[in-house]
């Protein structure tokens, strides 16, 4: 069954949001939702960049008090 | 107050040390004892691997006896923790022993798993333990040009691991004279040669000026050893002659195996450590799920809030500060240059151009490591 895992990188500047849900995806099932929370507008390009190439699926991104929500699904 | 450190790195012997400082009336009074468990008699200074594997420092300097760095009213077995019974505030361990406590602190580490990628700890060197850097450095003393490739495992111990020894094989590849036969070829997971955009924004040029290529969003899938060349996640591939891997690494098997974390690593709060849910269990280093940097000086700082802290529930029933993410880096920028990074949750890093005088910091550093693990620096 898929859940939504929340990977919470606020404040992270190392290994940053991008690198930390590379790791998270590691845990997930194909399927699963991943919410990353992070508060480097730059994640609202550097993951859906990845996701993109990497072939997983980009659902939604959007801003809440300066904090971005990405969240994604792993596809493979 | 019976205080258990589970791990005898970096992490748990800094915070042992630093508690037995501030309780040293307490502990004897015998109000307090401190007890730590390990998997081992010997500490090591991991960051001396990166030197081990380019010939620059010997196995035997990266080791002192456990027992001797610890302060005298310390208790420490050899016997590591195979069950965590934190609804009974007891741990049993590989002996058999049963240890009760009031406050327990679980620094364990993280291992790297390189046989999770297939083919690639059959076909890559790497340096995360003495053996593997002994044979990484052999390796380099056989080699005679070609293609090097750089590759990097998330999460992986050590961020700043993938430049250091990009730049420390430039400068030993110039030394032994083989420069002008090898081509350094960098890889890395994210889409910037590094995950602090102001370090990146530093190493980028510094590889365009030494001719040392490099490929980003590059995250390992397989390695076919047969045709020596290492496929990505994203859909390219990079031939080598020589695979240099930063592996990903996971918690240690017995966090997993009890369960307290995915891949090993321990749900914690960001500020006070304590594990999500527990209020008298305590993590910190590697062994955390916080989103920064898995590195010794983590660790360290970790340490020293979670002592201040522990201390002053002893003293006076409650913690007294937050850790603020504090983390700093030297970064190695070849055989004698180096910088730093130094950041936590609010403020990143600035990074300034590297000097002969931080490398020689950071040498001396190496030495200076074993105060630091007694708790005096």
């Amino acid at each position: 069954m898929s859940t939504r895992k929340l990977v919470d990188a606020r404040g992270s500047f190392c290994p940053g949001p991008l690198m930390e849900l590379i790791a998270a995806m590691k845990a997930a099932q194909v399927g699963d939702e991943l919410e990353v929370l992070s508060t480097d507008k730059g994640s609202a390009h550097d993951i859906p960049e990845w996701i993109n190439k990497v072939k997983h699926e980009h659902i939604e991104t959007r801003e809440e008090e300066g904090v971005w929500h990405v969240i994604v699904r792993k596809a493979k | 107050m019976r205080i258990l450190v589970i791990g005898g790195g970096m992490g748990g012997t800094i915070l042992a040390n630093n508690l037995a400082r501030r309780l040293a009336g307490e502990l004897r009074s015998g109000k307090v004892r401190i007890t730590m468990l390990s998997a081992s008699d010997k500490h090591m200074y991991q960051p001396g691997l990166l030197y081990l594997a380019v010939g620059r420092m010997a196995p035997d300097e990266l080791y002192r006896d456990q027992r001797g760095l610890l302060e005298p009213g310390i208790e420490f077995h050899v016997d590591p923790v195979e069950t965590f019974e934190l609804d009974k505030n007891q741990v049993k361990t590989k002996s058999g022993k049963v240890h009760a406590y009031d406050v327990i602190a679980i620094a364990t580490g993280s291992r790297p798993v390189a046989e999770e990628i297939p083919g690639l700890a059959e076909n890559a060197e790497q340096f995360y333990t003495e053996a593997s850097a002994l044979k990484m450095f052999k390796r380099l003393q056989e080699f005679q040009g070609g293609k090097v490739v750089v590759t990097v495992g998330v999460p992986h111990k050590c961020p700043m691991a993938p430049l250091e020894i990009t730049f420390m094989l430039y400068d030993y590849f110039k030394d032994r004279g083989i420069l002008d036969k090898t081509q350094i070829h960098y890889t890395y997971p994210v889409g910037r040669t590094h995950s602090l955009e102001n370090v990146a924004k530093w190493a980028t040029p510094e590889m365009e000026r030494l001719g040392i290529t490099y490929e980003t969003l590059f995250n390992m899938k397989e390695v076919d050893g047969a045709k020596k060349v290492v496929r990505s996640e994203e859909g390219s591939e990079a031939p080598f002659d020589l695979l240099i891997t930063i592996p990903a690494h996971r918690g240690m098997e017995v966090i997993e195996k009890n369960g307290l974390g995915q891949r090993g690593f321990i749900p914690t709060h960001r500020h006070r450590l304590n594990m999500e849910g527990k209020e008298n269990v305590f993590i910190l280093g590697d062994t955390t799920n916080l989103p920064i940097s898995k590195a010794g000086s983590t660790a360290h700082f970790e340490a020293e809030a979670l002592a201040e802290n522990i201390a002053a529930m002893a003293k006076m029933g409650m913690p007294v500060r937050d850790y603020d993410g504090k983390v700093f880096c030297f970064i190695e920028a070849g055989k004698d240059r180096a910088t730093y990074a130094m950041f936590n949750y609010q403020n990143p890093p600035d990074p300034k151009a590297p000097t002969r005088a931080v490398h020689w910091f950071k040498i001396a550093y190496n030495k200076l490591y074993w105060a630091s693990a007694r708790g005096l620096l």
